[in-house]
């Protein structure tokens, strides 16, 4: 998000689920999407029938890779160079858009400079993808009326993340695909909630609605409307900090709620090694997750089904989540187990229900300013939704004003991933979802007919690595990084070329984090998840 | 016979389908795509379509644990949240505001998240609060 946020002012998918539907040119990159979020591959599909080109870039060969017009499988961790290469076809074939990006943006020139000095056999090399290939990827979306770019994880979790976002900004902005129906920059986020979490300030940053914790006047507005003489000015600390933070006895408590980082975050061995370390572990969850486990105290909260309240999807649309059954045992609503504690603490709270907060929220936050309660019911409304009359807004950066006021082309050269491979440790390993799981598996692994579908991680492989290593499929491996070892089944399959092997991250048994690098991008912070170099033997 | 159909909003990936949860006295029973949501159009995942299932899994935890001689052990509400209270005064007033973390969660509500940031920003005096959109 930093990386859009910088390009355009606002991080945030820039469009709205449906308009897929409508353009003439998807390009995916870095995201498995019929598996991670199999309600925008529906409209991905529709489109395809409607006459659109589908474009898939991925190391991996996913399900939606399947139904491209043009598949291509570039290195892992070479983004940057695929796409630059890729701008670098746009311009000399001269499909930019030069009246939008005369007038909507700005620091082009320097952009220009740097693909000047890039060429595509560069590309080429660097991706091992064929300069054939990279001229149609270019012209295919180069050349589409309204084209939109797609991308997951598989962009963001790189040391280069920051970066290869940047790019994907630039192609938009290269060719004019923003700011209108059916183009954008669409971000899709993997956890039902993970834009509301931003969108309320659970960033170290920020206050509700990207409110700079920093800034005099936002500052001054929450110690207003919370009863405190100030609050905090300085930037506090990221989830890879507050470890770091531990480690050097900085950091003494931890409150954990509704996370399950032993399995979710990088080198899990180190990760339970701090957490153990922390004088106060809470954790707020409705399993007792590998990470409970390490608690001093667990506090059982509820599921979606046991709530009120409202969840923020991946096109920014605010949805109510509605209270189906009562809680199970003497389990608690969440809110009210931190209001209790609040209280306790002798900072008082006593809001009468989530609708309550809710209200505060919109007192605070302009882009939340005219949503209530009431007008949730239906559809939701898609933020900016400022005033009681605002129809909320589906798509960001209309006609090319940028959030920001002009769009802001970076200059990007390509670096390579924080680890790469050697003699000793020759495989790239890369991580993902498989269409039955969720996560770190607490919810799925627990439903009975998704346990059923798939019981167990794997490993997939390509054919000519497992003769190499004389193993057949489903046979049992042993793979090491530098940071740790797991021993899993394997698959033998295709969708990897030789070189490559690629694993599910939902499963504590065989928990692919424990190798996984935490080296992480300077701005973002996000751990490089998506590549690390590692070792096979037979097991 | 208490049968109920709520229009709830989906906990699994950021597409964010709206179906109904059903329920039988109490009891989960089915998950129903809702056709008039703009999201999801009356269409499920598999991942959607068993939602329900792991709600009253018998594995759910239903009563606060403290570690007690190094064992998690049941206890009553009370005493877990008052050794959370103590333990937490104590660290913020030996160590200061910014010895004390918070992962809100992508997973809880709008809500929820707002009161934990709220608590950690004008209680305990830190801004060091985060969560898992980077994962």
């Amino acid at each position: 998000m930093a990386g859009l946020a910088a390009s355009f002012g606002s991080g945030a998918m820039t469009n709205a689920m449906g308009e897929l539907e409508t353009t003439d040119a998807i390009f995916i990159i870095g995201s498995n999407t019929a598996t991670t979020h199999p309600l925008v591959a529906t409209r991905i599909f529709r489109a395809i029938e409607k006459g659109a080109k589908l474009i898939v870039a991925d190391p991996r060969k996913n399900q939606i890779a399947g139904f491209a017009d043009l598949y291509i499988r570039h290195k892992p961790g070479t983004d940057v160079a695929l796409l630059n290469g890729m701008m670098k076809v746009i311009m000399e074939k001269g499909l930019a858009d030069e009246k939008f990006i005369a007038q909507n943006t700005e620091e082009f020139d320097a952009f220009k400079q740097g693909i000047d000095n890039f060429t595509v056999e560069e590309a080429s090399e660097i991706c091992s993808v064929s300069v054939k290939d990279i001229e149609a990827l270019a012209k295919m979306y180069g050349e589409a009326d309204r084209a939109s770019i797609v991308y997951c994880m598989g962009i963001t979790q790189h040391t280069n993340g920051v970066n290869n976002v940047k790019s994907l900004a630039n192609l938009s902005m290269l060719t004019g695909n923003i700011g209108k129906i059916g183009t954008g920059v669409n971000p899709l986020r993997g956890q039902n909630n993970v834009q509301g979490a931003c969108d309320m300030g659970g960033l170290p940053n920020v206050y509700t609605g990207y409110q700079p914790v920093t800034l005099g006047a936002a500052n001054k507005k929450f110690a207003q409307a919370w009863g405190v003489d100030q609050l905090p000015t300085n930037i506090g600390l990221t989830i890879p900090e507050m470890f770091a933070g531990i480690e050097n006895d900085e950091v003494k408590a931890l409150w954990v709620m509704g996370e399950n980082p032993v399995v979710s975050d990088p080198d899990a061995d180190h990760v339970k090694k701090v957490l153990k370390k922390v004088e106060l572990l809470i954790v707020q969850d409705i399993f007792l997750t590998p990470t409970a486990k390490l608690a001093d105290v667990v506090l059982p909260g509820v599921s979606f089904a046991e709530k009120d309240g409202t969840f923020a999807n991946t096109e920014r649309r605010v949805m109510r989540v509605r209270k189906a059954i009562d809680p199970v045992g003497d389990s608690r609503q969440d809110w009210e187990i931190i209001q209790e504690i609040s209280n306790r603490f002798g900072f008082e709270m006593n809001y009468d229900s989530p609708e309550d907060i809710f209200n505060e929220i919109a007192s605070l936050t302009p882009s939340y300013g005219g949503i209530s309660y009431e007008r949730l019911e239906g559809v939701g409304l898609q933020w900016p939704c400022p005033t009681r009359e605002h129809p909320g807004t589906p798509f960001l950066h209309k006609d090319g004003k940028f959030t920001r006021g002009k769009g802001l082309f970076h200059a990007i050269t390509y670096n390579p991933p924080a680890e790469v491979i050697d003699d000793e440790y020759p495989f790239w390993m890369t991580t993902g979802r498989v269409y039955a799981h969720y996560h770190t598996g607490t919810m799925t692994r627990n439903s009975k007919s998704l346990d059923f579908e798939i019981p167990e991680g794997f490993l997939e492989i390509n054919p000519v690595d497992a003769q190499n290593l004389d193993i057949c499929d489903g046979h049992q491996i042993k793979m090491a990084s530098r940071r740790g070892e797991i021993v899993t089944k394997i698959m033998i399959t295709d969708r990897v070329d030789p070189g490559v092997v690629f694993m599910p991250f939902h499963f504590e048994e065989t928990n692919v984090n424990k190798l996984t690098n935490p080296a992480y991008d300077p701005i973002a912070k996000i751990p490089e998840l998506k590549v690390c170099a590692v070792k096979l033997e037979k097991a | 016979m208490d049968y109920r159909n709520t229009l709830t909003t989906c906990t699994y990936c950021g597409c964010g389908c709206n179906l109904f949860l059903e329920s039988l006295d109490g009891k989960l029973t089915h998950t129903t795509p809702c056709k008039t949501s703009p999201v999801n159009e009356g269409k499920l995942c598999i991942k959607g379509w068993n939602v329900h299932q792991f709600v009253q899994s018998e594995k759910r935890l239903n009563k606060p644990l403290l570690r007690k001689d190094g064992k998690l052990t049941e206890v009553s509400w009370d005493e877990a949240l008052d050794f959370t209270v103590s333990k937490l005064k104590e660290i913020k007033e030996a160590n200061g505001s910014d010895s004390v973390g918070f992962f809100a969660s992508a997973k809880v509500t709008n809500e929820e998240n707002y009161l934990m940031q709220k608590f950690a920003r004008a209680a305990i005096g830190t801004n060091s609060v985060d969560h898992c959109a980077r994962l």
